[in-house]
């Protein structure tokens, strides 16, 4: 063709073709990727030659696990003063590593609860899930209560009956004015469940008793302390961390003001001190006699913990949205709730999903902490079963398996929030 | 002008008299900071008018517009819209934004929404409509400007100019009686522009009130029953379209109209 001239017009078309073989061989791919320069070779040489220096370490010691044996002793006598691992220890205490000293006639009850604990989380699964799924996961921290716990059905119902006051005085008062309602609705529950509570379960005990045999929060512990922690902690961090982030956004000085010195003050306090006062201060500050359940403290304090660093995820994700959205929103009539529930907050909690499954698996691996204070979650466990003359001397088989249970419940988190990250893209950009 | 005072009086029964004013702004001033952005603007829209506004960027038309649907807040002077005076009451403000439909230069229309449920939003959270019926009444617009066949895509799967005929639906779905356009076809290719300010015609020959921001010329000369210059936060000049381009009578106006018609 001839491009000295200023006008041109192509006369046959060029049909496509297949790309040049040598550029998508996997030679190519191998020379481009781990050989490309004297670097790399030497970078892919080296890492090479440590994983087969670790596989080398590794085998012969996971290669003759022991698996049948009653103590660390008995282990090392089949091994033979050979390198092994004795998984013996998981076999034999198991149990205890997932239930504590939750008496064993009754672990059908926390399996339960946590097999209905998938039935509550369903809704998030579903785009649009049906109402009465939603009307379980509702209802399913008081049954999940009841279960681990037990007692009277009649404590739980009770507790949940708080909340229909609540509903009850605000529709009442509704009409004077909505900051009146809700102070009043939040006053009559807290004044229904300090003093309405007891009576009624007792009252209600006695004519028709629902009860399952109790056990006590100092007997609960091992993964099932931590995932009680954990969900109730992730559970109740994120609609409380959304407040929060609102609250630092929001015009309202004094609301302002309240939600910034909350959240910097708990992100600026290391967790183990929140803990410990958890344990023995609020001892201090509370009325003796009360019976306040170190648990319930503890997941209090590990869900403010949480919720402040929610908080601060959250706000970027609303810093991120454009403000013609908030605005398209107002124009179109929304009060600030429904712009913010039907607009804003979905867009914004999308953009900050891998932040906040962050901090749920941060808080989730945060709840072996409570081993300083006292409560036995796996670790706590594993030093109990060192103390046991028979397995004294073991360290790595134990934290190994539970490492590994940790991370299959955090490797999951992550992977279903990269799945709800690719459900949920819509935007085509 | 009108005076305010009968003007709310009457409001109940002047709703639908086609005399009334549908906004009447007077002596409105507003500051950003020390910036005075605003200054004595006064201005009545008759119901059904159509108003073309104009002027050199930073003059202040968005902010004007704005002040309207309370986007932003004027430091003094009033302005009534259909009746009702803003205020800082916020269900006054409610009332004037569920009347008053807002298209914008970015089209904001929602991402994760599709085009239909974009539509039928407002209706059924605000107007408190049943699901049903807002979806025969989103679809119903969404014919209306030509787009009834993409109302399950998203809006990121749209171009520009179908995004902003879904936005002008969306207002519509809000059956407004008063419509403000910002600049809606600045962000746009000129081919898609047609294709928008043609459903803007076919909205003004209904007899929607407008008031719209916007550099079309060709645009006002079709439609505008008024086309107002803005300098400096000041309304400079208005008059009918045809006098406005043939004789212009202010020397910025001049100035302005020679700078966007001479090349
Ligand atoms: N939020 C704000 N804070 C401070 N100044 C602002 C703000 N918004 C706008 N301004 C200023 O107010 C003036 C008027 O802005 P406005 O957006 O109304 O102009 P405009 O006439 O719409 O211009 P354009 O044609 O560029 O859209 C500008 O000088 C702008 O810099
Ligand atoms: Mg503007």
């Amino acid at each position: 063709m001839n491009m000295h001239n200023v006008s041109w017009v192509r006369q046959d078309m060029v049909s496509p073709s297949a790309r040049p073989d040598r550029q998508n061989g996997r030679l190519e791919w191998t020379r481009k990727n781990l050989f490309n320069g004297w670097v790399s070779t030497f970078l892919t040489l080296a890492s090479v030659a440590a994983i087969l220096w670790l596989a080398v370490a590794v085998a012969p010691w996971l290669g003759n696990s022991v698996w049948q044996a009653t103590s660390l002793a008995e282990c090392r006598q089949l091994l033979d003063g050979a390198p092994g691992a004795c998984w013996a220890v998981i076999r034999d205490r198991w149990p205890q590593l997932l239930f504590g000293f939750y008496p064993p006639h009754l672990y059908w009850r926390p399996v339960l609860a946590f097999a209905l604990l998938f039935a509550a989380f369903a809704p998030v699964l579903f785009r649009s899930p049906p109402a009465r799924a939603l009307w379980f996961s509702a209802v399913y921290p008081g049954i999940a209560y009841w279960l681990i716990w037990g007692g009277s059905l009649w404590f739980p119902t009770a507790v949940y009956l708080g909340f229909a006051v609540a509903v009850g005085l605000i529709s009442l008062s509704a009409r004077i004015s909505h900051g009146f309602a809700i102070s009043v609705a939040i006053l009559g529950a807290v004044l229904w469940w300090l003093y309405a509570v007891e009576p009624l379960t007792s009252t209600a005990n006695a004519l028709l008793p629902i009860t399952l045999d109790v056990v006590a929060s100092r007997d609960i512990g091992g993964f099932l302390l931590s995932i009680v922690i954990g969900v109730t902690g992730i559970a109740m961090s994120l609609p409380l961390g959304i407040l929060l982030a609102l609250g630092r956004r929001s015009s309202l000085p004094l609301i302002h003001l309240l939600s910034v010195v909350f959240i910097e003050f708990i992100r600026g306090v290391p967790l183990i001190t929140l803990l410990f006062t958890a344990s023995l201060l609020l001892n201090y500050f509370l009325p003796p006699g009360t019976n306040f359940d170190l648990i319930l403290r503890v997941v209090i304090m590990v869900t403010l913990f949480a919720s402040a660093y929610m908080a601060e995820v959250i706000r970027g994700g609303l810093a991120a949205l454009p403000r013609g959205q908030y605005e398209a929103a107002e124009a179109l009539g929304l009060d600030y709730w429904k712009a913010q529930r039907l607009v804003i907050l979905p867009q914004a909690l999308k953009i900050s999903i891998p932040g906040i499954v962050n901090s749920f698996i941060g808080l989730f691996k945060d709840t072996t902490l409570v081993m300083f204070i006292g409560l036995l979650d796996p670790i706590a466990l594993a030093a109990a079963i060192r103390a046991n003359t028979n397995w004294q001397g073991i360290y790595w088989e134990l934290f190994i398996f539970i490492g590994a249970v940790f991370f299959v419940f955090c490797f999951g988190m992550s992977r279903y929030s990269m799945y709800l990250e690719r459900r949920l893209k819509t935007d085509h950009r | 002008m009108t005076n305010t005072m009968t003007l709310q009086a009457l409001a109940q029964d002047d709703r639908l008299d086609p005399a009334k004013a549908a906004v009447e702004i007077t002596a409105v001033n507003k500051w950003y900071g020390e910036f005075h952005v605003l200054r004595d603007i006064n201005l009545t829209v008759r119901r059904g008018e159509r108003i073309v506004i104009c002027g050199p960027s930073g003059s202040g038309k968005s902010t004007m517009i704005r002040c309207i649907n309370r986007l932003e807040q004027h430091q003094s002077g009033t302005i009534v819209v259909d009746g009702i005076e803003l205020s800082n009451d916020l269900k006054k403000i409610d009332d004037v934004r569920r009347e008053v439909g807002m298209v914008f230069q970015h089209f904001n229309l929602f991402p994760h929404l599709t085009i239909l449920q974009n539509c039928m939003l407002a209706p059924i959270w605000v107007r408190k409509m049943p699901e049903s019926e807002a979806k025969e009444l989103a679809m119903h617009f969404l014919e209306k400007v030509r787009i009834p066949d993409q109302a399950h895509k998203f809006p990121g799967q749209l171009s520009g100019g179908q995004q902003q005929r879904v936005a002008i639906a969306r207002s519509l779905c809000m059956k407004p009686r008063l419509m403000l356009f910002d600049e809606p076809t600045s962000a746009l290719d000129p081919e898609m522009i047609k294709e928008v300010l043609d459903t803007m015609i076919e909205l003004a020959e209904e007899g929607m009130t407008m008031l719209c921001v916007t550099h079309e010329m060709g645009f006002a000369q079709a439609v505008a029953d008024r086309v107002i210059f803005m300098d400096q936060g000041q309304i400079i000049e208005q008059n009918e379209p045809k006098a406005f381009f043939s004789a212009p009578q202010s020397e910025r106006t001049r100035t302005f109209l020679g700078q966007i018609l001479g090349h």
